[in-house]
């Protein structure tokens, strides 16, 4: 451990608010990217269903019209 | 050498493939980002001109790195897509695109806060920021391009075009601080020699690297996945994927 | 690889070759223009040009940025202002640079800096923007004292 306690490590040698704003900013945009990824599958999955569906019933009104 | 492979079968194989290697990528992606962190800020000595502000160094270097990293593979899924027509390649230029461009904008932000009390300001237009801002560009470029036409082929087409020709971007951002007199300095750890930097300090830096690594790989893999069975949307596979995968989740939202 | 694949291969890989040396050639053009920087001994006795010949010195009055190391024991600051002067040099001849403003954090004697200012005198610039620069190499302070003699100064505000 290079820092003698906690306040030093938070103080980072006056630097703190330089090195702990980007340690933010790059886990908050990893999180924001992963969260993003993440939920792209449900996303995905229910676009694909609602397009089935909208497809399915265009068939069904194109064979009712035929009849 | 692919035509014997079932079309239908190629794309489903490749979606499996993803969720196989997704867990592996995200336990080790999770593991040295953790480490690498933990070490660089705490562990690791500080520097001898700049003091505890050079730990930004354990994000800086890692996603401008990658950020190149990451264009370059995109390139070249874009030129294998374009030359023999893999779908898959294709579709993986975007399930990349977007992670690049948050690694490049991490690049510059770091940078910035890391320049502003070293060198005395927060941006300088200097060879290598802004070849790196150009870099961003692209990346948003390739993702405009991506979504700009109807037709998804078209897109997919337009964007690999943008995402091979700037790649040449990617040698002009490595070779600045040697082409230029850039205030940014010269490489530290990719280059042909012995990295300029003290082995207590390179731990932490290679772990991080490694573990930025490892999370572009598992993104690429979901978000690839989910390129494919929207390009297959109307294949039987996808059909039964979609209905198993909904139900459950009805399921297990029912049970609750 | 049929003929086709060949083609197309061939197309993109001729295309990036052209844009490549389009923007190269671009590049090597501005590097050669717009590159107003001097070193301290260009300031003073103009800057080499490439077939041998010496160039033109900078005018009086001329914007330039200037890069150089800080004179030990040159700096002297202004005990009411920010006002800052000090000197900078490369090879030998020294140039004095006159700011007001903070230094960054890396400002110190010894340390390379780059400037940015009007060139007032034949051998005094008056910079509104002076940045430090710093080499690629990281180590602990402990190994920097022991390799160059270097002892790790906080920066003072």
């Amino acid at each position: 451990m290079q820092f003698n306690s906690l306040s030093d490590f938070i103080a980072m040698g006056d630097y703190g608010a330089y090195v702990w704003s980007s340690v933010a900013i790059v886990f908050g945009a990893l999180a924001w990217i992963v969260v993003d990824s993440v939920m792209l599958k449900s996303k995905t999955l229910k676009a694909i269903k609602q397009e089935q569906e909208r497809a399915e019933k265009i068939r069904q009104a194109k064979q009712q019209n035929s009849v | 050498m692919w035509k014997w492979l079932h079309p239908y079968a190629k794309a489903e194989v490749a979606y499996q493939l993803c969720y196989k290697l997704l867990p592996y990528f995200s336990w080790l992606s999770v593991i040295t980002l953790a480490v690498g962190s933990v070490w660089g800020l705490a562990f690791a000595p500080a520097d001898y001109q700049q003091g505890d502000s050079f730990r930004i160094i354990y994000f800086h270097v890692p996603t401008a790195i990658l950020s190149m990293g990451a264009y370059t593979s995109m390139a070249i899924c874009a030129l294998i897509g374009m030359v023999w027509q893999i779908r898959n390649a294709e579709l993986a230029v975007y399930a990349i695109a977007p992670v690049g461009a948050v690694y490049t904008f991490l690049a510059l932000v770091t940078g910035a806060i890391w320049g502003k009390p070293m060198w005395g300001a927060w941006w300088v237009w200097d060879a290598r920021l802004t070849s790196e801002l150009i870099l961003l560009f692209l990346y948003l470029g390739v993702i405009a391009l991506y979504n700009a036409f109807e037709d998804r082929r078209t897109g997919a087409r337009a964007a690999s075009i943008l995402a091979i020709v700037g790649v040449i971007n990617v040698p002009i951002i490595h070779y600045s601080v040697e082409w230029w007199n850039t205030l940014h300095q010269g490489a530290t750890i990719t280059k042909f020699a012995k990295p300029s930097i003290s082995t207590d300090m390179l731990w932490p830096l290679l772990l991080t690297i490694a573990g930025f690594m490892f999370v572009l790989a598992a993104l690429t893999c979901l978000r690839l996945a989910n390129q494919i069975i929207l390009n297959d949307a109307r294949r039987p596979w996808v059909k039964a994927l979609v209905e198993r995968e909904l139900s459950s989740v009805s399921m297990s939202k029912a049970s609750k | 690889m049929n003929p086709r694949r060949k083609k197309r291969l061939f197309i993109i890989l001729s295309s990036i070759g052209f844009i490549g040396a389009a923007v190269g050639f671009m590049l090597y053009a501005l590097q050669q223009n717009i590159d107003l920087f001097y070193t301290p001994s260009e300031v003073l006795q103009g800057k080499q040009l490439s077939n041998g010949k010496v160039g033109e010195k900078p005018q009086i009055g001329q914007r330039l940025r200037i890069g150089g190391m800080v004179v030990d024991g040159s700096v002297v600051r202004s005990d009411k202002s920010l006002d800052v002067e000090f000197q900078v040099t490369d090879t030998g001849p020294k140039v004095t640079i006159k700011y007001t403003g903070i230094l960054p954090d890396l400002f110190r004697e010894g340390q390379g800096i780059v400037a940015q200012g009007v060139l007032i005198a034949a051998d005094v610039v008056e910079a509104s923007e002076v940045l430090a620069k710093h080499d690629e190499e990281y180590m602990p302070p402990e190994l920097a004292e022991k390799l160059k003699g270097i002892k790790h100064v906080k920066p003072e505000y």
